[in-house]
């Protein structure tokens, strides 16, 4: 395989509180290729919108801290990289879309002046071609009468739309991995999907690496090369996602894909995880699924497992998964 | 029965409900305090053309002449003049200059430098935060008048010191109002989305806090000038301010207050003036915070 266009290797990032060091992002481990897109999924709170604000550097401070790990976008080590060169690299390199359409364009400019920021900064365009290419990339997210558009408001535009001027906003430079924050979360379902087959158009026309935050398995499963399943700041499991949804090996993906209501089958009730999520400033030694997981064993209590392979490129951070 | 079929016609009209958007912009322009407001900073600008004496013509012989429809009045001296015989609108219409001089230029210099400690606190929170809020406290907590008296003291009283003297209490008013809006604004995802797209904290700051605050800022302002002109005019009552011969509004009450039961229009005009000016900012900025900002309560 060619080199991956972001390769993240152990990343740690804790967040030190009054209540105690959590430990948010706990040895994290990934990669993803040009035109691939990763699903990151896991309940609130399992770290995946904290592993992706640390791939540009964009924890909350001053709480949080990088602690360990290492970053590389087509190889250049980001980790070392001084706050200035950061900078240069969230945007052009790195996009990220947010959740919520609502709040994400600022209410005192209009969609032309908040579109042409980017490519000004990026590209360094000015006057009517700055404005030609802030219509394209209207255009490009395929809202109608972009060139009218520029001069509309945020707030004269429903959800959807908003949605669509982030995108093209992320696009502008354009990047080589983009990332989306559960970017369908607050839209309506026609337009989520809409709004989904969109996103897989740009990064096709872009070869952009995309990492999907979501915890919608339906999505995944339309939309990701591979799912990382995340759980108390780790990675459980993380392979193809047909593989995954077919075979899950970790107990806890087992959990997640049995609670989806599915139709036509024939069960009473939906299967629940017991228990709730663990307190990240008191994680059990162990692992940390070990008090909610229907096979624990006593060895799970004392010693995390690492990720074990299971089948050609799927692993599982499992004991059960352990070579015999 | 077979249903009718129902033409547009027939249909009643609904009532069309303006929206709450449409009515506060559609709303009656507060006349009287703009009325107030636009006349007072005219006469300001225009006192020399306005005033029909010096302020300054002093004449024994016509001390203490009543305003002219008061028995004893004369056209010459239409509010009357005081204890040493200067025509009171003129003065009066002189010492409008003082007021929105010192009312305007104290008001921006707290905006700016509030504003920049409010934007810097808000945005980089943490120990700055906590740093320039303790500064906003203890700046609070600081008497304007007694601040001023000291500064009259020590340097003389003066147009700058008074100017000084406020303003550097009155910041503190900005900047934690300003601080508390920019706190709401960080937790929106458009600054967050602009940090992604690789906005530094100048650009920030600069292009998408301040813009948003602009609202609150007008508000406060008109707000704050209303007070600023109360403060100045009781520093100048208590000799603390615009020293005399410069006809100021607070010295002409403290000129006339021996003699309020004789000749009530020396210390009444210049106080009806400071309460007609005040109100007025007053209710522009009551105005203004319902049409701008209805969320703003709380000032």
């Amino acid at each position: 395989m060619a080199v991956p266009v972001i390769d993240v290797q152990d990343l740690r990032t804790y967040l030190v509180t009054r209540w105690g060091t959590v430990k948010a992002v706990d040895g994290v481990s990934f990669s993803v290729a040009e035109g691939e897109t990763l699903g990151l999924v896991g309940e609130s709170g399992s770290g995946k919108s904290m592993t992706c604000l640390s791939l540009i550097r964009l924890t909350p401070r001053p709480a949080s801290r990088i602690v360990s790990g290492r970053i590389r976008l087509d190889g250049d080590e980001l980790t070392s990289k001084s706050e200035a060169e950061m900078q240069k690299i969230r945007g052009r390199k790195i996009a990220m879309i947010l959740q919520d359409p609502m709040s994400s364009l600022n209410p005192v400019y209009s969609v032309g002046m908040q579109v042409r920021e980017p490519v000004s900064l990026y590209h360094g365009l000015r006057g009517k071609s700055l404005t030609a290419r802030a219509a394209a990339l209207l255009a490009a997210v395929r809202i109608p009468a972009p060139e009218t558009r520029l001069r509309a408001f945020p707030f004269q535009m429903s959800g959807g739309m908003r949605q669509r001027v982030v995108g093209a906003m992320a696009i502008a430079a354009p990047p080589r991995l983009l990332i989306a924050d559960e970017p369908t979360t607050s839209l309506d379902l026609t337009i989520q999907a809409q709004y989904l087959g969109l996103l897989e158009e740009l990064q096709h026309q872009h070869r952009l690496a995309m990492i999907f935050i979501t915890h919608n398995l339906g999505i995944v499963s339309k939309i990701c090369d591979r799912v990382a399943v995340m759980y108390a700041g780790r990675i459980v499991e993380m392979g193809p996602v047909r593989q995954i949804f077919k075979t899950p090996a970790h107990p806890y993906t087992r959990a997640l894909l049995d609670s989806i209501p599915r139709l036509g089958a024939r069960r009473e009730r939906l299967t629940a995880i017991d228990g709730q999520p663990p307190d990240l400033a008191r994680l059990p030694g162990g692992c940390a699924f070990a008090p909610r997981c229907p096979k624990v064993m006593d060895r799970c209590r004392v010693e995390a497992p690492p990720a074990f392979p299971v089948a050609p490129g799927q692993t599982s951070a499992c004991w059960l998964d352990a070579p015999a | 029965m077979p249903a009718e079929p129902v033409t547009p016609d027939a249909l009643p009209l609904p009532d069309v409900q303006v929206s709450a958007a449409r009515e506060a912009r559609g709303r009656r322009l507060p006349y009287f305090s703009l009325g107030i407001v636009t006349l007072f900073v005219l006469v300001a600008i225009l006192a020399p053309l306005l005033s029909p004496a010096d302020p300054a013509d002093q004449s024994l012989r016509n001390r203490f002449k009543p305003p002219v429809w008061m028995e004893g009045g004369t056209a010459k001296h239409l509010l009357g003049t005081d204890r040493l015989g200067r025509d009171m609108l003129s003065r009066i219409i002189w010492g409008s200059r003082v007021s929105l001089a010192a009312g305007v230029i104290t008001v921006l210099i707290a905006t700016a430098f509030g504003a920049a400690m409010g934007l810097v606190a808000g945005y980089y929170g943490g120990r700055v935060d906590v740093v320039l809020m303790r500064v906003t406290d203890a700046t609070m907590s600081f008497p304007v008048i007694l601040l001023a008296l000291i500064l009259a003291v020590t340097v003389g009283p003066s147009f700058t010191n008074v100017v000084v003297a406020i303003a550097v209490i009155l910041w503190a008013r900005f900047a934690r109002v300003i601080r508390g809006q920019v706190l709401t604004l960080m937790g929106l995802d458009f600054i967050a989305q602009a940090r992604i797209a690789g906005a530094g904290a100048w650009r920030i700051i600069t292009r998408h806090l301040f813009p948003n605050t602009l609202n609150t800022l007008v508000v406060l302002l008109t707000l704050q000038i209303g007070y600023v002109i109360i403060v100045e005019a009781s520093l100048s009552f208590l000799g603390a301010g615009i020293p005399p011969p410069t006809p100021a509004w607070g010295s002409m009450i403290a000129e006339g207050r021996e003699f309020v039961t004789s000749a009530w229009w020396v210390s009444g005009l210049p106080g009806l003036a400071i309460l007609l000016v005040v109100l007025a900012f007053n209710l522009l900025g009551d105005w203004l915070r319902d049409t701008l900002d209805p969320k703003l309560r709380q000032l």
